[in-house]
């Protein structure tokens, strides 16, 4: 019975950490979207270079600040350009990019279209 | 029809791929960070290097002067290269250089200015990186040249010949 009490202030107690979880988890996100200028393929979150450590400390900075992950993103935008986001925007360099998905479902569509009619007649 | 569609199809993919391809072979892989001309000098709050003392940027940059803005750090390499042109700089009466210490211990720097003596007017002392990260700045050395609160001119790597004759060239 003790040990049960123990264990459950133990739990409690460890427990706690959890309240951070979800800031946590919002930095983890946004690093994990950032590229790692200075080191080729590899996200902000997995690198561990000066300039990564540097920007994971200004994300959390920033976070604590009640920056919302837009306002990071915009900012980092801002100082480093467009290549620093994983998430390409659409422009004339990266139409190609989303609209190929597209396409090739429609022109899938397409053939399975072709297939029903063809059976059916 | 069947046989038909599909040579065409195969075709029309492969110079798609063909095109794609060839248009990837003339860029180039290396990321050439875009340079921010004409950007404004970020506001930064920072501690002086020497007394510790929190200054704001503004209290250091005014308005109609020439200042170099310079990243480095004692355990970067190529800063002992550079630093000999930007003792050249520091004798130009129009330019002032403030330096940003780049996550580096006191002692080291203060040892590593000792040794190649100190071009210097102001220096920042940047413990987390993020003050370099405020300018843009990738590493260290890089530097900026400012005028009325802009970067007119940004170098990343260190100083060569031909930067230090470009940097007099700017502030004639």
């Amino acid at each position: 019975m003790r040990f049960l009490k123990f264990f459950i202030v133990i739990l409690i107690i460890f427990n706690f950490n959890l309240t951070h979880a979800k800031n946590k988890n919002l930095d983890e996100k946004i690093t994990k979207n950032l590229r790692c200028l200075i080191c080729q393929g590899q996200s902000i979150h997995d690198s561990d270079s000066e300039f990564a450590i540097s920007l994971k400390t200004l994300v959390k900075k920033k976070l604590n600040e009640g920056s919302s992950e837009e306002e990071i993103y915009n900012y980092l935008k801002d100082k480093y350009g467009e290549w620093i986001l994983y998430d390409p925007e659409f422009s004339k360099n990266t139409y190609f990019l989303w609209l190929l998905p597209l396409l090739m479902f429609l022109i899938g569509g397409a053939i399975i279209l072709k297939l029903f009619i063809y059976k059916k007649n | 029809m069947k046989t038909k569609v599909f040579p065409v199809l195969l075709i029309i993919i492969f110079s798609v791929i063909f095109v794609i391809f060839y248009k990837g072979l003339q860029n180039s892989n290396v990321y050439e960070p875009q340079i921010g001309n004409q950007k404004n000098i970020p506001f930064f709050v920072a501690k002086a290097f020497e007394t510790e003392e929190i200054f704001k940027s503004e209290d250091i940059f005014e308005g109609d002067k020439f200042y170099l803005m310079n990243v480095w750090s004692s355990w970067c390499t190529p800063c002992r290269d550079e630093h000999k042109f930007l003792l050249n700089l520091s004798n130009q009466k129009n330019l002032k250089i403030v330096g940003l210490n780049y996550k580096d211990k006191k002692n080291n720097a203060i040892n590593f200015l000792d040794e190649l003596s100190n071009p210097y007017d102001f220096i920042f002392s940047d413990i987390d990186g993020t003050i370099a990260i405020e300018w843009g700045a990738y590493g260290v050395p890089e530097s900026f040249l400012l005028y009325k609160n802009k970067i007119i001119k940004k170098i990343i790597g260190p100083i060569d010949q031909n930067s230090l004759l470009e940097i007099k060239d700017l502030i004639q």
